[in-house]
């Protein structure tokens, strides 16, 4: 019987925004170090997102979005989360995005913001220590 | 290449140094490295004399500019007659506030404009769209209707500037706009030059602002050469672009090949339906990046260009050499940004944008210093076009062409990057084209797999990237960066309101009926889209009808 | 509320977090499946395997939104390979399903083979009885042709459609002994492509050669999954199948069968368990006699068999 839980993660594009090479490398990443990673591709909208995450029973939800977006997209999700009552989902996000937003998406309740240049294994131990 | 004396003697002479002189040094202070690459992970040599370009036939592989094959340059005197065009891709927010930025930008001596649309524009969304929401304005200017694209261009003389513009899959729609707005002006469409990107094979492997399956898609590209062919001699009609491909993990090798891939695509497509190689292929334009790793990237632009003149001779039979001529916009490298220490960047952009200009780039855009953190503020956009302005008038290399040929490592690299592509290139041929590889996510695994190396060469330090895996510091958040005003996009839900209770909705209405119907001939709907955007439809309504008639793509390659 | 009621209410939530307990092996998970059981065997189960790239997904999202047209509720089980080194995975089937993700009346879960050599993990198995215990009308199993999975579909599935595509090097000949005998429709997707009607004479010839002693034949399908195409005759085709089942009592033959082998590997895996946990010491001492030839490993199985007995 195994003893540790296989963390499962959802990485999604909310928006428009189709540059995807950072969450397919990060969806690599976190699959390289035992986890399950549902990859949902481009064009998410919020609500896509967080179904697929509850059916998903993910532990944990990824955003990436580099388009500026993210001050509605990102809260719009958590939102979502809590309508469902589904607020013990893990989210955190990355992409371009300005180091004033941060403090606001964090209050939204996204648990952590990676930016430009944050090494995935630091990605990876964040969502080691956050899961429960 | 010289033959003073036999290569033979130089082979000997070279292995005597090895064994005396570096040998000896080796044994007491090994290399940095047991071995060195290349950015796109070719391996470098310690040391290139004539024998690693000993079988090169100068008049064969390198020519004289302005002549086949194009190794040297596409034009005779290069920048000596005539300096790069410099432009800065650009736009946000409103038309109103683009338009300012343009001005700014035009008297600030750059040479010509190139427009960044926001993502509901370049997906054919209306600003009211419910998925508009939250990007109305951020990465471009939205543009809804025609009425945006006059507030975009007042006061600019479109017969005096060109314009390049950053759209592809609703390509048609938006330079039926230009067109449009010149008429207004007094334009016609013959004087307009500029180019649209129009280049929709490389939004499905790297960009994702895709609309359409590839079949219309390729339909609308082909009618966009044919009208353009007949009405608008001086308009660029495609920009075949690698810049998206390399910013989305590609090596410099798959840059070249999977562009130069789609580009055969494009002309196949072009000939499928009918139209003469010779009749096209002056127009076609290409759009790369440039990264750090200079040689490589010059030896890279110069590889491109002669293997395009050779594929355009050889495999298409063009006639007239400016069908073969390879001229290519560069952008630097937006993923070599970084968000630590943005004033690197401004270094980082200065050797990427002297690589360009070493490899001959026909225009240049220098990504500002804060572009990993947010859209560039004014400052940081007059640092980028400053160094380009340095480079032109202060660096001296733009004073005799193609200054690096002969250089044994450029010409090295050269021939190396030429060959690997033409492998890929046949790779993709075996696969049915560059449609069906993409299709078969071929081209997309080999990007991610590039992309996911080069992240973990980072983390393992491998490869060192200042200021993030080394020589960091303890920063303060940046300042004054550029905010997009979040009201834009109820500015412009309001704009909409009111357009469409102004415009004559039964003109509206019969010609998008007409757009329909033409929609499901095979004729060019160049001239119904004119006609569309003229009785001021949105560009959204254009679009669901062509979504109606077309269908979506939905992407399904995975990782 | 709790989970099981939850569960047999068809809120999407519980039926995830119960397919989880499952995954994880979780205290008391045999406990709730056995309280579901008694609710389990009304759904209609479809197995669809092949090779990767033969565009399952699509052929399960299209096949779906027919089901639903006819009202029917459908459970998705996406199945793709966990790495056997580190035990991660990527499940990416979900991102051709992306339009069914806000149905009502569609569950889609992407699972991973975890610890099953290749196969379908127990844990699947038990996925499709709590979506069947959640009111599916339909539940589809999705999974990767290679290696044991595509067996494995046969002991889970009521119907298993095999897809090939022309020109994948998937020609009947080279196809895996042991695959032609699973397929209970047979698929060839991706058809306007170059040598499909070859393939389906292959297939049919090869259906024929081994159906002398019984007359019913597996249909072969085209379709285009990406443009719809034949995907109505495929809907078609398996109530065709599934009536043909019913009548012929195949359905409840194959069911039997099923129950058995399930039976049977519970008890495998248990006793198997048991005697390993039990004997653990005794088991270290043999390795080391065995090692140093003093017994063989039959022997070393004798002493410990008749320990237990």
């Amino acid at each position: 019987m195994s003893c540790t839980k296989t963390i499962r993660v959802l990485i999604a594009k909310p928006g428009l925004d189709g540059h995807d090479r950072g969450a397919k490398v990060i969806a690599r990443a976190l699959r390289d170090s035992g986890m399950e990673v549902i990859y949902t591709g481009l064009r998410q909208t919020p609500e896509q997102i967080v179904e697929a995450a509850i059916q998903e029973d993910v532990d944990v939800i990824g955003l990436s979005i580099l388009s500026g977006a993210h001050n509605f997209l990102f809260p719009r999700v958590i939102e979502l989360l809590k309508e469902k009552n589904a607020q013990d989902i893990l989210v955190i996000g990355g992409g371009v995005i300005p180091d004033e937003d941060i403090p606001g998406l964090k209050a939204a309740g996204i648990a952590e913001v990676f930016t430009p240049g944050t090494p995935t294994s630091k990605i990876i131990d964040f969502i080691k220590s956050h899961v429960k | 290449m010289g033959d003073k004396y036999s290569l033979e003697k130089l082979k000997e002479e070279k292995k005597n140094w090895e064994e005396t002189k570096l040998n000896k040094v080796l044994s007491k202070h090994p290399e940095r490295y047991e071995k060195f690459y290349t950015n796109s992970n070719i391996e470098v040599e310690r040391l290139y004399t004539e024998l690693n370009v000993q079988d090169m036939d100068y008049l064969e592989e390198l020519g004289f500019p302005g002549e086949y094959p194009y190794t040297r340059g596409v034009q005779p005197t290069m920048y000596r007659g005539r300096l790069w065009t410099m432009r800065q891709y650009a736009g946000f927010g409103t038309a109103e506030e683009s338009n300012q930025r343009y001005k700014f930008l035009l008297s600030q001596g750059q040479t010509g404009l190139s427009v960044a649309f926001d993502l509901p524009t370049q997906i054919g969304y209306d600003s009211d769209h419910p998925l508009s929401k939250g990007e109305v304005g951020k990465v471009g200017v939205a543009i809804d209707s025609l009425k945006d694209m006059e507030i975009l261009f007042d006061g600019i003389p479109l017969d005096k500037v060109s314009t390049s513009m950053t759209i592809n899959a609703p390509a048609a729609i938006l330079l039926s706009m230009y067109i449009a707005v010149a008429e207004k002006q007094g334009v016609s469409p013959d004087e307009l030059s500029g180019t649209i990107q129009n280049d929709i094979l490389k939004e499905y492997v790297a960009r994702g602002t895709y609309i359409f399956p590839p079949e219309p898609s390729m339909r609308l590209i082909t009618n966009i050469f044919e009208f353009c062919s007949k009405n608008m001699p001086k308009w660029n009609t495609i920009s075949i672009s690698g810049y998206h491909i390399r910013e989305a993990g590609a090596t410099a090798i798959q840059e070249v090949a999977f562009t130069l891939a789609d580009g055969i695509a494009y002309v196949e497509a072009a000939i499928k339906a009918g139209l003469s190689v010779d009749d096209f292929a002056p127009r076609l334009s290409f759009f790369f990046n440039a990264h750090n790793d200079l040689l490589e990237e010059v030896a890279k632009f110069r590889a491109a260009r002669r293997l395009w003149a050779k594929i355009m001779k050889e495999r298409f039979n063009a006639k007239d050499p400016r069908s073969m001529m390879l001229r290519f916009h560069t952008q630097t490298g937006g993923s070599t940004l970084t968000a630590q220490q943005p004033d690197n960047n401004i270094i980082r952009v200065t050797i990427q944008a002297l690589a360009a200009v070493l490899g001959g780039t026909q225009s240049l855009h220098t990504n500002s210093r804060d572009e990993a953190l947010a859209l560039p503020s004014e400052d940081s956009v007059r640092i980028a076009l400053r160094t380009q302005q340095i480079i032109a008038y202060e660096s001296g290399v733009t004073e005799t062409i193609d200054p690096l040929a002969g250089s044994y490592y450029v010409e090295h690299l050269t021939n190396t990057i030429e060959q690997k592509a033409r492998e890929y290139i046949d790779k993709i041929d075996k696969l049915g084209g560059a449609a069906k590889a993409i299709e078969k996510g071929f081209m997309q695994q080999e990007i991610q797999d590039s992309a996911y190396r080069y992240q973990m060469e980072v983390e393992s330090g491998r490869r060192i990237v200042v200021g993030v895996n080394k020589f960091q510091i303890e920063e303060e958040p940046p300042k004054g960066l550029l905010k997009v005003d979040p009201e834009v996009g109820i500015m412009q839900e309001k704009k909409l309101k009111e357009l469409k209770s102004s415009r004559d909705n039964i003109a509206v209405g019969q010609a998008l009926k007409e757009l329909e119907q033409v929609a499901k001939t095979d004729d060019n709907l160049m001239p119904v889209i004119l006609k569309c955007v003229k009785s001021y439809c949105t560009l959204g309504e254009i679009c669901d009808i062509l979504r109606k008639v077309f269908g979506e793509y939905k992407a399904s390659i995975t990782i | 509320m709790d989970i099981i009621q939850s569960v047999l209410n068809g809120d999407k939530r519980s039926i995830a977090k119960l397919i989880t307990l499952v995954e994880e092996k979780s205290d008391d998970f045999i406990n709730i499946l056995k309280k579901i059981y008694k609710y389990t065997g009304r759904a209609i189960t479809i197995g669809i395997t092949g090779a990767p790239g033969s565009g399952k997904s699509s052929l399960v999202n299209k096949l779906t939104r027919i089901l639903r047209t006819q009202n029917k509720k459908v459970g998705i089980i996406a199945v793709d390979p966990t790495s056997p080194f580190t035990g991660g995975a990527i499940l990416g089937d979900r991102i051709r399903m992306q339009d069914l993700t806000l149905d009502e009346g569609v569950f889609i879960r992407s699972m991973g083979t975890r610890g099953a050599l290749g196969g379908l993990s127990r844990a699947c198995y038990d996925a499709v009885k709590i979506l069947d215990a959640s009111g599916m009308d339909y539940i589809i199993i999705e999974t990767v042709g290679v290696g044991q999975s595509e067996i494995d579909i046969v002991k889970l599935a009521d119907i298993v459609l095999l897809v090939m595509v022309p020109g994948m090097g998937d020609d009947v000949q080279a196809i895996k002994a042991g695959i032609m005998e699973i397929g209970d429709i047979f698929v060839v997707n991706k058809s306007d492509k170059d040598g499909a009607d070859r393939l389906v004479t292959e297939i049919e010839m090869t259906l024929d050669l081994g159906s002398s002693k019984n007359s019913w034949k597996p249909p072969v399908i085209k379709t285009i999954a990406t443009e719809n195409y034949g995907i109505v005759e495929l809907s078609e085709n398996i109530e065709k199948v599934l009536k043909h089942m019913m009548q012929d009592d195949l359905l409840n033959v194959k069911r039997k069968s099923r129950i058995k082998q399930e039976i049977i590997s519970l008890l495998t895996e248990t006793l198997i368990e048991n005697i390993i946990f039990r004997y653990s010491e005794k088991i270290d001492m043999l390795i080391e006699k065995v090692l140093e030839r003093q017994i063989d490993p039959y022997s070393a199985m004798e002493i410990i068999i008749s320990d237990v007995k």
